[in-house]
């Protein structure tokens, strides 16, 4: 096990050293100077001249690369070509707002997403189901943006019960983390649901029936660990919708975090902020990622073997 | 023989439209798609873009629903009815021609690769594991970003961030019906390789690719909602749903009209995108469906 | 007489959105403790679908018995509440299922399949006793019981089988119905899984019904054969009276005349011409009637009725009905 996560770490390195050049090569190689961005227009150009020189812009692309690529080696991610603080430092006060949003919203979306698919697979046809297909249905169709705003509409404006905007107090996260939730959760109750009412027809759940198993120990016993298989893995795979989805849900609800820094500092191109900023986002999906493979392998016994072997 | 071959063919498509033409939530979408299509389509003969559209008339502005105006006007007094069938005009377009144009540039990559096979499809598909180790969404951001605001932009964003996908699904598909039997049957009989993709290959492997673009111009529909919506779409005033909605978010206290119409028409279109996309996958295969 | 399994006049069908298809249509059988019947017929006769019915296993929501009863021991299993059926599931009636690769839980170690049946039928024993039963059931059918913690993907297509086999044997049911169980194996296994489960069907006594559709197993291992076709049995006797019995239903001398014999001197087969008829459109009168060589007009309106010709050897065919006036069973 120790050998197979060991083995992971070390392939997500070529991942992100290709992440960080198509990133790279997308802030330097695009029309548009960051120092006229970060200067504004109205400066002379031996200001902005200067600040070239300074921020070695006037490099060739794959020297600034390397440089870049050299200091990343030993912890150096360059310091905000804007506020001149740290990257690490900018970034840092701006990850707990998204990862607060990220890993609640993705809690929020298995815990209600994966029992509710269940039920309505167990109790397929009834009103239950209906309204859960239903409601998943149209949840899906919806925009995440849009419907932050509509709770804003509801819950902020008319009810007056939560704030819409910020980041003080808990009550901020309720609704980004309910928008978040909501839309990618309407993509897990399906797959739960359609993986679970494949499963109940498998032969080896017959084989259960046939030994007098009763409904309940088919469900939970027999039923719902293969049907989980593929769930766990669409977790992951929203865990990084939902961080992708954090950029606009932080513009809705205007949150200072990780997304919002992001975008700010891709419009002046913000060059290491924007970097560091990718990078860590990678880093988190990559590492969620192997989180799920583990528990993969905690569920079925096949790829446990394929993990010895 | 090739007789035989279109008549089986045509009868193959009737099989599918009949089951398709059963399932009525399918045609309910298709049905609701062809009402926003030809809203958009024929939107210029219904309102003029010039007086309607971009003309501002602050007198009248968030007024309510009225004769004159169905949907009310907006915070300048412009027409909403008129802004969101020219809105449609523009998400549908953009949709569908992102969706077409990475459709393109991922079957030619996603074929190459699964039928090479090889050090080419090692190097082509890991080079679009990179892409996809990021979401779409900042990948997206980062480009349209980077290359400034604007529809050719957006549609180039859009692009490069759902090619890969495209490639991944297609080669996918091609490689599931590349070791099916009835394809090494083919081969032992002495098939020529083009025989073989041209009369088995694309036939079989076109159903699931079609109803995966179907889905994805409902997601791409949305996402470029989401990108007008934090400005790196569309430009005012032009009228796209997603920069109707960030214009309309400051006056959402007063005229909560402006935020809901426009996101119902993405809710409408994404809808029966999706609809008609579940649809023609039970059609294609009925064994699918529970 | 103690007969452990009487069905009578048993309807099946199942019911999709698109259609309705008679699986078994009116079946008569009647086993005594430990006989082992053999269930022959072609793919789609409706052998599985007997099989399932008798357990209670058809697939839910669509697999319906519209009419019929099915006894055991003396108590009726059609309509019979959960609890009693529960109870005779895995426990006095087991099933061997015919794909071993699938009919196994792939996230389940075989001691917990095996064991599962005791577990619910036995309330009695101590997870200890259980353990100890799994690995003397795993002895049993030729598995080294310390594999017992294995999963089903570390085992042969063979031994997965008789994994399937141990698990159906685990309570030592009165009554096994055994669902074509070599056919997805390899010939040299086939011989050992057949020769196995004679001689625990010895052992322990238990009835069979065994499905399949090749002739030399049953010649093998039964002493009683049904001949199946289009939902019903349409003959069946002793082992004597079907294979060397003068008196035959038409199918089943089509059946045998498709087989090759190596000691007569026949040239060619003889199969039946035609295919069985689509389940959810069977022709009215006889089923057999469109394909068969002797059919006369009665044969297309009027469905037979089984026909006794002594020694339980039964038919079901208007050439051997008319002369007793059609009589009853």
């Amino acid at each position: 096990m120790l050998k197979f996560i060991g083995k992971r770490l070390l392939m997500m390195i070529p991942v992100l050293i290709g992440i960080s050049f198509i990133i790279f090569a997308i802030m330097s190689l695009t029309p548009g100077d960051p120092a006229r961005l970060i200067l504004g227009e109205y400066v002379e150009d031996e200001a902005i001249q200067a600040m070239r020189d300074e921020l070695g812009l006037n490099d060739p692309f794959f020297q600034r690369y390397f440089d870049y690529m050299a200091g990343l080696i030993h912890g150096d991610f360059g310091v905000s070509w804007v506020s001149d603080l740290p990257v690490l430092e900018e970034i840092g006060s701006r990850i707990p707002t998204t990862l607060t949003l990220a890993f609640i919203a993705t809690a929020i979306m298995t815990i209600v997403g994966v029992p509710l698919g269940i039920v309505s697979a167990v109790k397929q046809y009834s009103f239950l189901d209906t309204l859960c297909v239903f409601s998943a249905f149209i949840l899906a169709s919806v925009p995440s943006f849009w419907l932050g705003l509509l709770l804003v509409l509801l819950f902020s404006l008319t009810l007056n019960i939560l704030p819409a905007t910020g980041v003080d107090s808990w009550q901020n996260f309720i609704l980004p983390c309910i928008t978040l939730a909501s839309v990618m959760m309407a993509s897990l109750l399906r797959m739960t649901r359609s993986s679970m009412l494949e499963v109940v027809r498998q032969d080896y759940i017959r084989t259960a029936r046939a030994k007098g198993a009763d409904e309940k120990r088919v469900i939970f016993h027999h039923a719902i660990r293969n049907a989980l298989l593929p769930v766990v893995t669409l977790v992951g795979l929203n865990f990084g919708n939902l961080m992708g989805g954090t950029i606009i849900i932080e513009n809705v609800f205007a949150m200072p975090g990780l997304g919002t820094l992001i975008l700010n500092s891709l419009y002046v191109k913000n060059t290491p902020v924007v970097m560091g900023g990718i990078l860590f986002i990678a880093v988190c999906i990559s590492i969620v990622n192997l989180l799920i493979d583990i528990t993969y392998s905690f569920i079925d016994p096949r790829v446990r073997d394929r993990l010895k072997g | 023989m090739e007789k035989a071959g279109t008549l089986k063919k045509r009868s193959q498509l009737q099989a599918i439209w009949f089951r398709f033409k059963k399932n009525k939530l399918a045609v309910f979408g298709l049905i609701l798609l062809i009402i926003l299509v030809g809203l958009a389509v024929f939107a210029p003969l219904l309102v003029s873009y010039e007086e309607d559209v971009i003309a501002q008339d602050v007198y009248n502005k968030m007024q309510g629903p009225s004769a004159e105006h169905i949907f009310g006007t907006d915070h300048y007094g412009r027409d909403l009815f008129a802004r969101v069938i020219f809105g449609g005009r523009m998400s549908l377009l953009v949709g569908i021609l992102t969706v077409v144009i990475s459709l393109c540039l991922g079957a030619i990559i996603g074929s190459s690769a699964g039928y090479f096979g090889g050090v080419v499809d090692n190097v082509l598909m890991r080079i679009m594991d990179i892409f996809l180790s990021l979401p779409q969404t900042i990948m997206a951001v980062a480009i349209v970003a980077a290359l400034g605001a604007g529809l050719q932009n957006l549609i180039i964003a859009m692009v490069v961030a759902s090619t890969p996908w495209f490639a991944r699904v297609v080669r996918s598909t091609v490689l599931s019906i590349r070791g099916q039997d009835f394809i090494e049957a083919a081969r032992a009989c002495g098939t020529p390789h083009k025989r073989i993709i041209l009369k088995h290959v694309i036939p079989n492997s076109i159903g699931p690719i079609i109803v995966q673009a179907t889905l994805e111009i409902g997601m791409a529909i949305m996402s470029i909602a989401a990108l007008s919506f934090i400005g790196l779409g569309i430009q005012a005033p032009t009228p796209e749903w997603g920069s109707m909605l960030s214009e309309a978010k400051s006056f959402m206290r007063n005229d909560p009209n402006l935020v809901i119409i426009p996101g119902i028409a993405i809710v409408l279109s994404v809808m029966a995108l999706n609809l008609i996309g579940d649809g023609l996958r039970d059609a294609l295969d009925p064994r699918m469906k529970n | 007489m103690n007969e452990l399994l009487q069905i009578k006049n048993l309807h099946v069908v199942y019911q999709t959105d698109e259609e309705t298809v008679y699986a078994v249509n009116g079946v008569d059988l009647n086993l005594s403790e430990g006989e082992t019947l053999g269930l022959v017929g072609e793919t789609g006769a409706g052998k599985t679908t007997l099989a399932l019915s008798i357990l209670n296993i058809l697939p839910p929501k669509v697999g319906k018995i519209t009419e019929g009863s099915i006894l055991f021991e003396g108590e009726e299993l059609v309509g019979a509440n959960e609890k009693l059926i529960r109870e005779i599931q895995g426990n006095k009636i087991a099933m061997i299922f015919q794909d071993p690769m699938t009919s196994l839980n792939p996230l389940l170690t075989i001691e917990d399949q095996i064991g599962e049946a005791l577990l619910l039928h036995r309330k009695e024993l101590s997870k200890d006793e259980i353990s100890q039963r799994v690995e003397e059931m795993l002895k049993m059918v030729g598995i080294p019981p310390e594999r017992k913690k294995e999963y089903p993907h570390q085992f042969s297509g063979g031994m997965k089988q008789r994994v399937v086999i141990a698990i159906s044997l685990a309570c030592e049911p009165k009554l096994l119905l055994a669902d074509e169980p070599t056919t997805a194996l390899d010939v040299t296994i086939q011989a050992q899984v057949l020769h196995m489960m004679n001689q625990l069907k010895k052992e322990l006594k238990t009835a069979m019904i065994l499905i399949t559709h090749d002739l030399g197993v049953v010649a093998e291992i039964c002493e009683k054969v049904g001949i199946m076709y289009a939902g019903e049995i349409i003959e069946v006797g002793s082992l004597e009276d079907i294979f060397k019995g003068k008196d035959h239903h038409p199918y089943t001398k089509g059946l045998f005349g498709s087989i090759p014999d190596l000691n007569s001197d026949v040239s060619r087969l003889s199969p039946i011409d035609g295919l069985m008829p689509d389940p959810s459109a069977l022709p009215e009168g006889c089923k057999f009637h469109p394909r068969c060589p002797n059919c006369w007009e009665m044969c297309k309106t009027t469905v037979p009725e089984y026909v006794d010709l002594g020694n339980g050897h039964k038919i079901r065919c208007h050439l051997f009905g008319n002369q007793n006036g059609g009589g009853g069973i």
